[in-house]
């Protein structure tokens, strides 16, 4: 600092640009697409293929599609008897449009519609609150969810009460279907799954063999033979003449089996709960009802938010198994419709498909981001 | 539970009423699980006795050996409508292994392939793997299934036009209709013996040569090029004792039948739909387990092996996938179980697998009980064989701690 | 706690969900619950049990089901109908869930002594056919070797189809699907050459493809399907009631009494049909069979005779056509035949 310097600089350039090969778009897609040869040679593979294929998929889903119509006439081409051009081929949303009402109900008389819609809403409504964090009262929500919605949407859609008509559970179907197999399975799983979960970390030989066999017993087998067993033997071992409602047997199905993995989600959780939790319960001179329900549950359940929020996602997907048992859900009975001769044509099968898959995937996905925020929710209270 | 024993400390343990002593508690709760337990079996066991009595049936296991009279599509085995049920089940297990052994190993390829392929630089490639796994990870398998079966699958050009086409091109020999691919059969000829022979001889070689390489690294500090010589060594042995031979290996090719090919080898299209989603289908949860198994692996372990002078792939083999292998065997585990589970499925398009099969013999003969019996005995057994397979493989990946 | 809550849960559910208690006395359980619950066909086949859009059953099947009700009740709308796949409807009748099981179901010695049934009363002859394309230029079923058939598993189908090709030395590639639907689209998507079910089904599978005129029925019959409703074991009157459901269509086709002019035929001189009709002042066959007096009557009133069932359903009335061939009067060379009236 001593030194005296003859020049000093008292105005400073004015900075330069980044190199072009760096900022512009050719940057970017130099570092980001063409960074090694190889590299180029994918990205263009994959361009060149996505090229080839989305503007087909539009074309067929979008702008082909034919969104109109009565019958299969509407989307056949003039040799199968319609009146499309020869060649044509996409989506016929007519169908779906014909469909709908039948895709999200089933057979649920038509005039009646409106138990199932009160459902929903209650459903709806209900549901969010216990979703956003910052809204108080869970408990009497999850209440209220789990053990008072079910028992008013049991008397509002089968009915029989109140004067309301009675609806048989054959005439039950498409989405609606769905959605209470994979609810009642979370709302029997969750308790039955703890309490397994808890059965399987006791103390107590005989209680924790069963619990064992149990849970590894159904785990290790597809859902598909649970249900066939829910649905075959479970009158086979009731008392001669005493039966149950088909639907009702693949609830106990699916209700069994989501309990088995959900056990071993709550196990996880419970064996994440550090010892000393467990010791300064005992050291308070609490009994073993009072430790779990005030100290290790509310940590553990909290910590297996995602995994639970996961198992259900498998679930909702599983329910989709029913349609093999003879029972409508909303595959099933999209599946059930490429058989009415109202509407075959070749491209039904594919746009039922489609349009099952869309609506189910809609379903998933919303729930594994909500599972993917709650993650980063808890990650970021517990690195606090 | 800790709780009586922190007090003993000063003497007599303190007098504590009946109804509170932990052990008795213990005990009297034991006793009634089982109680309760054995009740529900004795009276499902009761119930279902009497039922079947009612039903002039009796259980057993007799059964399985009287006429089976159905036919079944794939069978890999000898079998006709005379055999017996036994033998449709075996057929039903061979048909289950097949697909998820093949399911099993596409599943991991493709998995791998798209797990990489989300964590690449590519920003491309990076999306294309994101929207595959967020499309597939979403969706009922069972659904992807039909999307293969009715969807793709049955578009495919019928038998006659395949007839028409031969009439054009009579020299083809590969064959994609909505029956099936039909490609030529391998015949192997005689003396086709000593090339398998020579075949397991060079496998056995290949590993004695490695063996010998690791010893040799390790006392040296250098590596002979063992990709390239045990090569040379599973593949020259058999095609030198092939060619010696005489070729012993012909093919016999598909020709238009009266309504089917007749000869050559079909791949059904059932299978294929099973096939192609359960592989699709788990492929897209082994990416996620294969992200997240490599990004476990701090970056710290690549710069450092970087530091000891290996090179990318070497540090990518030596060092970052043994420590991701790790994080990724336990779940990848439960994959493979999902996936053999998920072969089930098979029913849903007429795949005759283990469940199929069962199925028609439950309808066939009314033997419930003892279908679903053979059913969960067969499934929880491949799956414990599977797991103890896995967690073998997955102890010897363990950490090492020396 | 928890456990308890579960329990007492599942029991409400089971309660209300219609756990109902199958004695050996149908008929009354049919009278205390005030409706004939009555397993149909779950795959909507057209002419023996199918809905239509509005969710209201028609066919053969469902005509016997509201004959039953209307001779229990004189009410031919008290009546439900549970709709069942081929796998499920033995179960279902064996448990109790339904009181008979009306689903073109085939009678033979193994369904009637072993799985604990009853058949007697037969409401439709049939036999096992194939239908292929008309574009295969098939003419007779001796000419299908080689090729791929459509078939649904767990039927008596499935084994007919085996042993016929067998006997013949005939090879083909079984293509076997769980629901008839499912074999259906196969069949219709071109998975298979033929497809093979009780030729009654066929006509009626036919009418579901995109274009019937391409396929045509082969004139083969390989087996005998006598279709009838069955009931469960060892409840005789209930089996009278259900057989003479039928036997009661038949006996007006033969007496010439139909849904038009039951009323007046009451007024009849003839001595059978006023005994059948309930004319007869001192006529206890209602009352023998546990029915009202004028049971048969409203039989006729609710479904018509045999003849004008046949007609509506399958016959020439309805999209299917099929000729009354052997499900003719007797007198008409066919196998319909009432037991006397008397």
């Amino acid at each position: 600092m001593a030194e005296t310097t003859i020049y000093v600089r008292d105005r400073f350039l004015a900075p330069e640009a980044p190199p072009v090969s760096d900022s512009s778009v050719i940057g970017w897609m130099r570092r980001n697409l063409f960074a090694s040869w190889s590299d180029g040679a994918l990205t263009i593979l994959a361009a060149a293929a996505l090229a080839y294929f989305l503007p087909a998929a539009i074309n067929w889903l979008f702008v082909s599609a034919v969104w109109t119509g009565a019958d299969r006439t509407a989307c056949l081409t003039v040799e199968q008897g319609g009146q499309l051009p020869a060649g044509w081929s996409g989506a016929c949303w007519a169908y779906v449009g014909d469909r709908f009402v039948q895709f999200m109900f089933g057979s649920y008389p038509r005039d009646e519609l409106w138990r199932p819609l009160t459902v929903v809403v209650l459903f709806v409504a209900l549901l969010v609150p216990l979703l956003i964090p910052k809204v108080p009262r869970k408990g009497l929500n999850a209440l209220l969810l789990l053990v008072a919605l079910p028992i008013v949407s049991y008397v509002l859609l089968l009915g029989g009460w109140f004067g309301l008509r009675h609806v048989e559970t054959s005439l039950w179907g498409g989405l609606m279907v769905t959605l209470i197999i994979s609810f009642v399975g979370i709302a029997v799983s969750l308790p039955v799954g703890i309490l397994l979960a808890l059965g399987r970390r006791s103390e107590m030989p005989i209680v924790k063999t069963a619990c064992i066999v149990f849970i590894e017993l159904i785990r290790g087998v597809p859902l598909i033979t649970v249900l066939f067993m829910a649905s075959v033997l479970l009158p086979l071992f009731l008392t001669p003449g005493n039966n149950i409602d088909k639907f009702l047997r693949a609830l106990i199905g699916v209700s069994i089996f989501a309990s088995a993995y959900m056990a071993e989600v709550i196990r996880g959780g419970l064996q994440a709960i550090p010892k000393g939790q467990y010791e300064a319960a005992d050291a308070l001179g609490l009994n073993y009802f009072h430790k779990m329900t005030f100290i290790i549950l509310p940590q553990a359940l909290k910590l297996v938010i995602p995994g639970i929020v996961n198992t259900f996602i498998g679930m909702f997907k599983d329910t989709s198994l029913v349609t093999i048992i003879s029972m409508y859900d909303l595959l099933g009975i999209v599946k059930a419709s490429f058989g009415d001769s109202g509407w075959i044509t070749p491209v039904t099968p594919l746009t039922g498909l489609i349009f099952a898959g869309f609506v189910f995937w809609i379903f998933c996905f919303s729930m594994s981001r909500y599972s993917a925020f709650v993650e980063r929710r808890l990650d970021k209270s517990q690195t606090r | 539970m800790a709780l009586a024993d922190t007090r003993t400390g000063s003497g007599d343990p303190p007098k504590v009423s009946l109804l509170y002593n932990p052990a008795v508690r213990r005990g009297v709760f034991q006793v009634l699980t089982l109680v309760v337990i054995v009740w529900v079996i004795w009276y499902a066991w009761h119930n279902a006795a009497q039922n079947l009595a009612r039903a002039n049936m009796t259980a057993g296991f007799g059964f399985l050996n009287s006429r089976a009279g159905f036919d079944i599509a794939q069978s890999l085995i000898a079998y006709t409508s005379d055999s017996t049920y036994m033998r449709a089940l075996q057929v039903g297990l061979i048909n289950t292994l097949v697909v998820a052994a093949a399911g099993i190993v596409t599943a991991t390829i493709v998995g791998l392939l798209i797990g990489t392929g989300r964590l690449s630089h590519n920003w491309l490639i990076a999306r294309l793997c994101t929207v595959y796994v967020e499309i597939f990870r979403n969706i009922p398998p069972l659904l992807v299934i039909f999307f293969w079966y009715l969807g793709v699958l049955a578009l495919l050009p019928s038998i006659r036009s395949i007839f028409q086409h031969l009439e054009e091109d009579p020299d083809a020999v590969f064959f994609i209709s909505n029956r099936g691919i039909y490609m030529p059969a391998p015949v192997f000829g005689e003396g086709f013996g000593l090339v398998v022979a020579a075949f397991a001889l060079g496998v056995v070689a290949a590993i004695a040569f490695t063996l010998w390489a690791n010893a040799r690294q390790r006392a040296t500090g250098k590596r002979p090029p063992v990709a390239r010589i045990n090569l040379a060594l599973i593949l020259l042995p058999p095609l030198a004792v092939f060619l010696a031979s005489g070729r012993p290996l012909s093919f016999d090719y598909p020709v238009p039948g009266s309504f089917n090919m007749r000869g050559g080898m079909v791949v059904g299209p059932e299978f294929l739909a099973l096939y192609l989603a359960l592989s699709l289908y788990t492929a897209s949860f082994i990416a996620e387990i294969v992200r997240a198994g490599i990004r476990g692996v701090p970056g710290g372990q690549t710069e450092a092996s970087y530091a000891l002078g290996l090179r990318p792939r070497q540090a990518t083999r030596l060092v970052v996938l043994p420590q991701a292998l790790r994080i990724i065997i336990p779940p990848l585990t439960s994959q493979y179980l999902n996936l053999i589970k998920n072969s089930s499925l098979a029913v849903a398009v007429g795949y005759a697998d283990l469940v199929a099969v069962g199925g028609t013999i439950l309808n066939q003969s009314g033997r419930s009980v003892e279908i679903i019996a053979i059913w969960m005995l067969i499934y929880v057994s491949i799956s414990l064989v599977t797991s103890l397979f896995m967690n073998w493989f997955n102890a010897k990946m363990a950490l090492v701690e020396r | 706690m928890a456990k308890k809550i579960v329990t007492a849960l599942v029991g409400a559910a089971v309660l209300g969900l219609g756990a109902t208690a199958a004695n050996a006395d149908t008929l009354s359980d049919v009278k205390a619950k005030g409706f004939v619950q009555c397993g149909v066909n779950g795959s909507n086949l057209a002419g023996f049990g199918a809905q239509d859009s509005a969710g209201n059953w028609a066919g053969l099947d469902v005509d016997l089901c509201k004959a039953v009700a209307a001779a229990v009740f004189g009410d031919a709308t008290k009546v439900k109908f549970t709709p069942l796949s081929a796998k499920d409807r033995f179960p279902a009748l064996q448990s109790g869930e339904i009181d008979l099981l009306a689903r073109n179901t085939t009678w033979s010695i193994s369904r009637d002594s072993q799985l604990g049934f009853d058949f007697r009363a037969v409401n439709y002859y049939d036999g096992q056919g194939f239908m292929v394309k008309k574009e295969l230029g098939v003419k007779s079923a001796l000419e299908l070797s080689g090729a791929s058939v459509c078939v649904q598993s767990g039927t008596t189908t499935e084994l007919n189809l085996a042993d016929y090709f067998r006997s013949n030395n005939m090879d083909f590639k079984p293509v076997v699907f769980e629901a008839q639907d499912e074999a259906d689209a196969a069949y219709n998507a071109g998975r298979c050459d033929a497809y093979t079910t009780d030729a009654s089904g066929l006509y009626s599978i036919r009418l579901k493809m995109a274009n019937p005129d391409d396929h045509m029925v082969l004139p083969e019959i390989i087996s005998k399907e006598p279709l009838g409703p069955a009931v469960r074991q060892n409840d005789s009157r209930w089996l009278d009631i259900v057989s003479w459901a039928h036997y009661a269509t038949v006996a007006a086709e033969e007496f010439g009494i139909t849904q038009a002019n039951v009323e007046e035929m009451k007024g009849s001189a003839n001595p059978d049909i006023k005994r059948f009709l309930g004319e007869e002042a001192d006529s206890t066959i209602g009352a023998d069979l546990g029915l009202p007096k004028d049971w048969a009557v409203q039989i006729i009133k609710a479904v018509g005779n045999y003849g004008e069932i046949f007609e509506r359903n399958v016959g020439q009335g309805s999209p299917l056509k099929i000729d009354r061939g052997l499900n003719g009067l007797w007198t008409k060379g066919g196998l319909q035949y009432a037991p006397p009236v008397r």
